[in-house]
């Protein structure tokens, strides 16, 4: 069904006021998500290189699978390693930043939806929230 | 054996030209990554998936620099979605360290075939017929428009059970392998919802990032993640994807799309073997 540019949408369909500022939701999430991929790159990028040139002559093994140290793997221990100039320790923190990416835009999701007074998005909101930091600080329980 | 600025050159170069063909044929970085990671760089299964996953992250976030501007996303189909997605990536990310590392050796290698499959068919424009809008499942708004030349087209939503179990199935596999499983989100939205393909394929963009979040908490808790393998696959898919996309804007690449499903087939097959014979 196509209506013509710059038309009312016809009665059959409930008129959705929020259409403009959904549009401007959209935008504003969308620049969240790239600030915070660039931000992401460029912590991982500065431990890139820190890593690189400390171990310029060490050898790669990944072959058997050995799990990270604690410093590596939990977000004391990444906050900790970055903190001290550690090379992996802020190309992991970079990564942090890039996992927390998404999870702001739900965060910044619900604020909206908050705003809208829309109850039921507000929940659905809350639950997506829940699952995602159950799956970054849960193993602490 | 190589020094480690050589391996992370190799793999970053490698982990490039995966998102840029990725991004290209629609079917995602992430699914070449880890085949690129144990095949050729011999890297152990759950590593690569930590990488893999870390990348589809940082695609899905970067992509939104050229789908934001566009308005064909819908947030309320993607938050309400991703109640299943998210929990299907939590379950799937739990799952990994429960089942063998030749299951998922082989259940990647079945993926990665129905993904070749699927991004190797030609794209019929618009071939789904685009519901009108209906008076119900108002309660849950899911219904909105996109833009086109000729002005704003209306649709609607149909199937919504099916969509969100298909998404909880779309999600637990993304947390089982560390991918972003856009194609599955894509075939649930535009195959059992209806939603018009541009608006599916937006759609899932956005979700992926959130999906993979879910799973990539587990994931780095449990060690997948390593920094010295993960930089060179973000630092190197991330503008491999982008250049991806700009390039896909001007070109229809139909034959690409055959010859990377052909690749991919190929790296399937292989993975299935290796997990099979207990290389992986």
């Amino acid at each position: 069904m196509l209506l013509p540019a710059n038309s009312e949408i016809p009665s059959g369909i409930p008129t959705d006021p929020q259409f403009d500022s959904d549009q401007q939701f959209e935008r504003v999430l969308g620049n969240l998500l790239i600030t915070g991929v660039a931000v992401a790159a460029l912590v991982v990028l500065a431990g890139a290189i820190t890593y690189l040139i400390r171990h310029g002559a060490g050898r790669p093994d990944y072959k058997v699978f050995r799990g990270e140290p604690a410093s590596f793997r939990t977000v004391n221990g990444i906050l900790r390693s970055a903190t001290e100039w550690s090379g992996r320790g802020l190309i992991q923190l970079g990564l942090l930043l890039l996992i927390a990416t998404p999870v702001a835009r739900v965060a910044l999701s619900f604020l909206v939806f908050v705003r809208q007074r829309d109850r039921l998005y507000c929940a659905c909101t809350l639950t997506v929230l829940a699952v995602l930091l159950f799956s970054l600080i849960g193993h602490h329980f | 054996m190589l020094t480690i600025p050589e391996f992370t050159a190799l793999v970053w170069l490698g982990a490039g030209l995966a998102g840029f063909l990725g991004a290209l044929t629609g079917l995602g970085g992430g699914v070449v990554i880890v085949p690129l990671l144990t095949l050729v760089f011999g890297a152990d299964l759950h590593y690569a998936m930590g990488a893999s996953l870390v990348s589809v992250i940082a695609t899905s976030s970067g992509a939104a620099a050229a789908y934001v501007k566009e308005g064909y996303s819908n947030i309320r189909v993607g938050m309400f979605l991703e109640i299943a997605t998210t929990a299907g990536a939590l379950f799937g990310a739990f799952l990994v360290a429960r089942v063998s590392t030749r299951a998922i050796g082989v259940v990647f290698g079945v993926v990665l075939l129905l993904s070749a499959y699927l991004a190797s068919r030609p794209r019929k424009p618009a071939a789904a017929p685009v519901s009108a809008p209906g008076p119900a499942k108002s309660r849950l708004r899911l219904h909105s428009s996109f833009p086109t030349p000729q002005g704003q087209r209306a649709y609607d939503v149909r199937r919504v059970p099916l969509g969100f179990s298909l998404m909880f199935v779309a999600g637990t596999l993304s947390g089982l392998l560390g991918i972003g499983s856009g194609a599955f989100k894509v075939l649930a939205m535009d195959r059992a919802m209806r939603i018009p393909f541009k608006v599916s394929t937006t759609t899932s963009n956005f979700m992926i990032g959130v999906t993979a979040a879910a799973s990539a908490g587990v994931y780095l808790s449990r060690g997948y993640i390593d920094p010295g393998l993960a930089m060179p696959v973000m630092l190197g898919v991330l503008p491999g994807s982008l250049l991806g996309t700009r390039v896909l804007v001007k070109t229809h690449p139909d034959r690409l799309r055959v010859v990377f499903g052909l690749v991919v087939a190929a790296l399937a097959v292989e993975m299935i073997f290796n997990a099979l014979t207990g290389k992986l």
